[in-house]
């Protein structure tokens, strides 16, 4: 049985191992956590958002200012797929961030299917809004 | 002293003496820290004893939500505030006992989700106050978000409901009126270093007595404030919208009785948080976490970081946020705790589960732990007036940790969205209008956050505020009708200013105004993220970028129209600060926070809404929507091939297959080429303590302990549960020190 945890995570029940969903590579103890068995780089936040502004007259320009802020990247190391862009302070550690009880989550999936696929739910973020603006345009705002 | 044993007797009898002759009833602890539903009254206990029948509750339910709409419209139509035109209120009826029932559909939650702390406090203090009381056709008023709400901002009328002698319920209508009398104008003053620079601070109090407001407590609010004639003509629309909900509910109960209404609201909230405990049940059991990192205090770039661990086990959920940067004790963005969780309660419907019933029963199973005296649970004499910041913060909180919690679960009830753009990007303005009125206010641009991407798709463009998926983005053309803002660009999507992603964020867009006709003008603006990025994006999508104010002074821009009306080709930020088109002008970019100043005729001031963040591997974007992106113009061609790794042919875009297949291959292999194995790479990068060159705020590595680290000034590390708060120099200080020793080094120290 095996459990999907994230976009491209998963956990193998029975191998208490995490897995790479893309390639199947098997990443590492599902008790411990993932990142330990991804590569990192440790990314200048200029490359990906990159300035607009012309640096030689302004400080500011739309970039991150890679003093303040890093961009984390993790890898899968057998795919290169990137699970997480993580934002930190420089020298932050990173951060542990998905930490589960692998016994309850057997005992939780003892009587359930397995799931391959990750279901679809209704969209029901973007459904209020366009109820919202229904009711804007509904109630008639005088135009200049 | 401490030898004095008294008895259980003379104990009570101490209790009642100090009970009595409190000098000064202040925000109560007891109400302001408690989130939960109260017990069933008796009234409520009798109502559910008789058994009502699960059909008629639901009809009822239907008719107490026709009834809030109805209300929610009066106020949207009727209202003369900007907030109230384009959905900044809401609607809502309470409890006898205070805890929010239901709230109009369309309405603003966390405003209703703070509601019930005011009233609770009426109930506790002046329902027996001889000097007081609580009698049919009173209604009372609040501001002070210390009493329970969002923030100053915000004002509300709560009117107790009585049927034949005996208090049944609560309503109340809550707008966002803007201009409160601050140090600033229009409501929000980031200037605010205590919380005697944020303007009328109204707690609880009788303003309605036989369904009329009193005269002369409205014109002391009036005189209190920069627009006495808003002041005046929305606290007739709350109170009249709240007695129309007060008949609708009258009728309601006299046609299926008192009972079967009183266990309607009970049975709403009980429903409700059985419903959470449940979806709870099945989310994994384990913890997940967040950081997010805030950038500045509106006066001067700070890191502050909010941490959060969500801790689930069985039916319990608990948010941690332990670890949080401390309060300022001089700046203005701070919140206290019952404002923080109105806005978990917010961003829980907003972000996860949209389809409960917007009431305070959704936190209510939460539990949420804090250390005392910082940003997210200030409490004292500091200003909390641009709350916005830690508020809008914990509205998206939720979403990637709770993601990473809830992907497993079989049923999906809502789609998987990264975070929204989480910041008040608009401009607030103050002065004298064209026709000689004072005003403040901000404009309705607030509500134009780009959404997060989705699992299946690209977020939606400036979709709607991080507190509300009803609230509107506002119409200019009514805006410069009533002051002198002039809009020279406007709803035009900020190119390339993309949270990136297998599915990009939605965008932002532009707003570029200036003024005219007015003697004396002003804006400000209050966001942060021009440092550290604002909106994560989740499973390897980016955040948005960084944003800045762009400002042109000391040029007329109508002038130079006048001169040569094509001076300018069009009116696009980037170009505009890159090209410098308009002769003399002084261009420079900043902070997006930026205190109140006076913009003279045609000088122009220029910010952005943000990006959502990005979902994904950027890499297994479909190259038909990198096409498309290009194609809607939203994007350069650079980024085309630098962050997605695309080959098309730039003429007819046409996508080479093949050969961004390969491409992407090569990149994924770069990627395992360039990547360090996680162990090694912390040994290079992470260090014991935070960086001594940035400013920072909150904990590091462990957090127990909190680091305060302000260059030159401070950096002390302090036990998290025993933190005082944060008093930051004046930033004008800061600079003259930094030039008096630049001109000392220039004179050779011949000061
Ligand atoms: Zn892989």
């Amino acid at each position: 049985m095996k459990v999907l945890i994230t976009e491209y995570l998963r956990i193998d029940l029975d191998s208490e191992k995490w897995e790479c969903r893309r390639c199947s590579h098997e990443i590492g103890p599902a008790r411990e956590n993932y990142k330990r068995g991804l590569l990192v780089h440790d990314r200048d936040p200029r490359e990906i958002h990159k300035p607009l502004l012309d640096t030689r007259l302004y400080e500011r320009t739309y970039s991150p200012d890679p003093k303040w802020c890093r961009i984390l990247e993790y890898y899968c190391p057998n795919c290169g797929t990137m699970f997480e862009a993580e934002y930190l302070p420089p020298g932050h550690p990173p951060l542990h961030d998905i930490e589960l009880d692998i016994d309850a989550l057997k005992a939780q999936w003892k009587d359930r299917q397995e799931i391959t696929e990750s279901p679809m739910g209704p969209d029901l973020a973007l459904a209020k809004v366009k109820a919202g603006r229904a009711l804007h345009a509904h109630a008639g705002h005088k135009h200049g | 002293m401490d030898d004095v044993k008294l008895s259980a007797e003379d104990k009570a009898l101490l209790d009642q003496f100090l009970a009595e002759h409190r000098l000064f009833l202040g925000p109560d602890p007891e109400i302001m820290r408690n989130h939960t539903l109260t017990e069933r009254s008796q009234m409520e206990q009798a109502a559910i004893a008789k058994n009502p029948d699960p059909h008629q509750i639901h009809h009822i339910r239907g008719l107490i939500n026709a009834a809030l709409s109805e209300g929610f419209q009066m106020v949207n139509q009727m209202g003369a505030a900007p907030g109230a035109k384009w959905g900044d209120l809401v609607t809502g009826v309470y409890t006898a006992q205070g805890d929010l029932a239901m709230i109009a559909p369309h309405g603003i939650i966390a405003f209703a989700a703070c509601c019930f702390y005011p009233i609770r406090f009426i109930i506790k203090y002046w329902v027996d106050d001889p000097t007081v009381g609580v009698r049919d056709g009173d209604g009372f008023i609040h501001n002070d978000a210390r009493y329970g709400g969002i923030h100053n901002t915000d004002q509300s009328m709560m009117l107790p409901l009585f049927y034949k002698g005996e208090l049944v319920c609560w309503v109340s209508s809550t707008v966002h009126e803007g201009e409160n009398g601050a140090c600033e104008p229009g409501g929000l003053p980031a200037a605010a270093e205590s919380k005697y620079d944020e303007g009328i601070k109204m707690s609880p109090f009788k303003v309605v007595e036989n369904f009329q407001l009193k005269r002369d407590l409205v014109t002391f609010l009036q005189n209190s404030v920069r627009d006495p004639k808003l002041q005046l003509e929305d606290m007739k629309v709350k109170l009249h919208a709240a007695m129309r909900l007060r008949e609708r509910m009258i009728s309601i109960i006299e046609q299926f009785g008192k009972d079967a209404f009183v266990a309607t609201l009970r049975m709403h909230l009980e429903d409700t948080e059985t419903e959470m405990r449940r979806r709870i049940k099945e989310l994994p059991d384990g913890t997940t976490r967040v950081l997010q990192f805030m950038d500045s205090s509106l006066r001067e770039n700070v890191l502050q970081k909010i941490s959060l661990a969500i801790h689930k086990k069985g039916d319990r959920l608990i948010m941690d946020f332990r670890g949080t940067a401390p309060q300022f004790m001089n700046r203005s963005v701070n919140t206290n705790i019952a404002s923080f969780k109105a806005a978990l309660c917010t961003g829980l419907l907003q972000n996860v589960w949209p389809d409960l019933p917007h009431t305070m029963a959704v936190l209510s199973p939460i539990e949420v732990i804090t250390d005392r005296n910082t940003i997210i649970d200030a409490e004292g004499e500091m200003p909390q007036a641009m709350s916005l910041m830690p508020l809008f913060k914990a509205c998206v909180c939720w979403t990637i940790p709770m993601n990473k919690l809830n992907y497993s679960v079989p049923h999906r009830y809502s789609a998987i969205i990264a975070s929204q753009y989480d910041q008040a990007a608009t401009f607030i303005y103050g002065g004298i209008t064209q026709h000689g009125d004072a005003t403040g206010n901000f404009c309705g641009d607030i509500n134009g956050n780009g959404q997060g991407a989705r699992s299946h798709a690209d977020g939606e463009h400036s979709i709607s505020p991080v507190f509300g998926f009803m609230c509107d983005s506002g119409e200019h053309e009514i805006n410069e009708e009533d002051t002198p803002i002039i809009r020279l660009g406007a709803q035009r999507l900020a190119k390339d200013r993309i949270g990136f992603g297998k599915y990009r964020g939605g965008m932002g867009y532009e707003q570029i105004a200036t003024a005219r006709g007015s003697g004396m003008w002003g804006f400000m603006t209050g966001c942060e993220g021009s440092k550290f990025p604002s909106a994560q994006g989740l499973f390897g999508g980016y955040s948005c970028p960084s944003y800045q104010l762009m400002k042109i002074k000391g040029i007329n821009i109508f002038e130079e129209l006048d001169k040569n009306p094509k001076v300018v080709e069009e009116f696009d930020i980037v170009r505009l600060m890159n090209e410098r088109p308009i002769p003399g002008g002084k261009y420079s970019s900043n902070d997006m926070g930026m205190t109140f100043e006076l913009c003279n005729d045609g000088e122009i001031y220029m910010i952005c809404q943000g990006s959502g963040g990005g979902y994904g591997d950027v890499l297994e974007r479909d190259p038909e929507l990198v096409m498309k992106d290009l194609r809607e113009d939203l994007m350069s061609h650079d980024n085309a091939w630098d962050i997605y790794r695309v080959v098309y042919d730039r003429e007819n875009l046409i996508v080479d297959v093949e050969a961004t297949e390969k491409a992407r291959a090569e990149e994924r292999k770069a990627r395992i080429q360039r990547g360090k194995p996680f162990e090694a790479f912390c040994k290079d990068w992470v260090t014991p303590e935070p960086p001594t060159d940035v400013p920072y705020l909150g904990s590091w590595d462990d957090n127990t302990e909190t680091w305060a680290s302000i260059p030159g000034m401070m950096r002390v590390k302090t036990p998290s549960d025993q933190i005082q708060g944060v008093f930051m120099p004046n930033p004008k200080d800061v600079r003259i020190a930094q030039l008096e020793a630049e001109l000392e080094a220039c004179r050779g120290g011949k000061g």
